[in-house]
């Protein structure tokens, strides 16, 4: 992997920070990094194409907005399906996060969705759904007791 | 709480999906919208002091920008999970943490710049009073991730 320069790693600091809202915002974020707008603009639009950046956007909280079930929910896929399963789940759009891990000793599961809906109801109605499509039957639905955190990455700010 | 418009709903979609790179983001957006910049700048304002927004800004693909993601799974003795999730909070690169029902109670995915910076964060937790037990599961393949919520 490139290494990236001390000017992007800038660049990326600030954009992690709040976006403001007003009429110039990447104006007020390329003064923070010392450079024009315009060169600001155009290594941004650069880190999407390179896919660095995934999207600029907003991530609502889900609860307030109705979305009061959520779970995480672990697969035990055969490794010859797995890349099938997960574009099936993957297409579904009540799953918000669909991740392929390496599972651990004496615990087999290696396909990981967040599922999001508005009851608990709802949520095992899809999760079921999910099993029927793929022929998973092994899983482990993991309903959400407390949130202690979320929170967005800070990249690069380990020695600040 | 506030209760979302229909206008509101088609702001929050838009802005869930895209904030245009240019020069007046919202000016762009508002035209979507058949609004003007000043009314979508004062309501995202307004949605955003009300509580609806937990993040606006860029979100970054982590494995591209070189960290390594795992989930964490802790068996947790229950008289003990506060103070451990405590502890979990406190590493920045813990960004989700989550408790959970089930005999691993405790979830947490964390991001670091590499392997041995991982390991060390993990034997500290480890060590920490009342974890019994600790699965790590790390990321390989990512299908997807698109957290948004299309409102109706």
């Amino acid at each position: 992997m490139e290494i990236l320069s001390d000017r992007d790693k800038n660049i990326i600091k600030v954009l992690q920070e709040d976006f403001p809202l007003c009429e110039e915002p990447y104006k007020i974020l390329a003064e923070r990094v010392g450079i024009s707008e315009e060169e600001f603009l155009r290594r941004v639009r650069e880190l999407v194409d390179e896919k660095k950046i995934r999207k600029m956007g907003a991530v609502l909280r889900h609860r307030e907005v109705g979305f009061k079930a959520n779970a995480l929910c672990a697969w035990n896929v055969s490794p010859d399906k797995l890349d099938d399963v997960a574009q099936t789940m993957s297409s579904n759009a009540a799953v918000s996060h669909c991740y392929d891990r390496t599972p651990a000793p004496n615990w087999n599961y290696n396909l990981y969705t967040m599922i999001h809906a508005k009851t608990r109801d709802e949520c095992e109605k899809i999760i079921g759904e999910l099993s029927q499509s793929t022929g998973v039957t092994d899983y482990k639905i993991l309903y959400t007791k407390k949130e202690w955190k979320k929170t967005g990455m800070k990249y690069f700010c380990e020695q600040a | 709480m506030t209760t979302l418009s229909t206008f509101d709903k088609a702001l929050l979609n838009l802005l869930q999906s895209d904030i245009p790179i240019c020069s007046h983001p919202f000016a762009e957006m508002a035209n979507r919208l058949g609004t003007d910049e000043n009314t979508v700048i004062n309501r995202l304002r307004e949605l955003k002091a009300a509580g609806y927004l937990r993040r606006i800004g860029t979100f970054f693909d982590s494995n591209r920008l070189g960290y390594r993601g795992t989930l964490i799974a802790l068996k947790v003795e229950p008289s003990e999970i506060n103070s451990v999730a405590e502890a979990v909070n406190r590493y920045p690169g813990a960004t989700h943490n989550y408790e959970r029902e089930g005999l691993y109670n405790l979830w947490f995915t964390l991001l670091t710049p590499d392997a041995e910076c991982e390991s060390n964060i993990l034997a500290e937790i480890r060590a920490l009073r009342g974890v019994e037990d600790m699965l790590k599961l790390k990321a390989n393949k990512k299908y997807k991730i698109n957290v948004q919520f299309k409102l109706q």
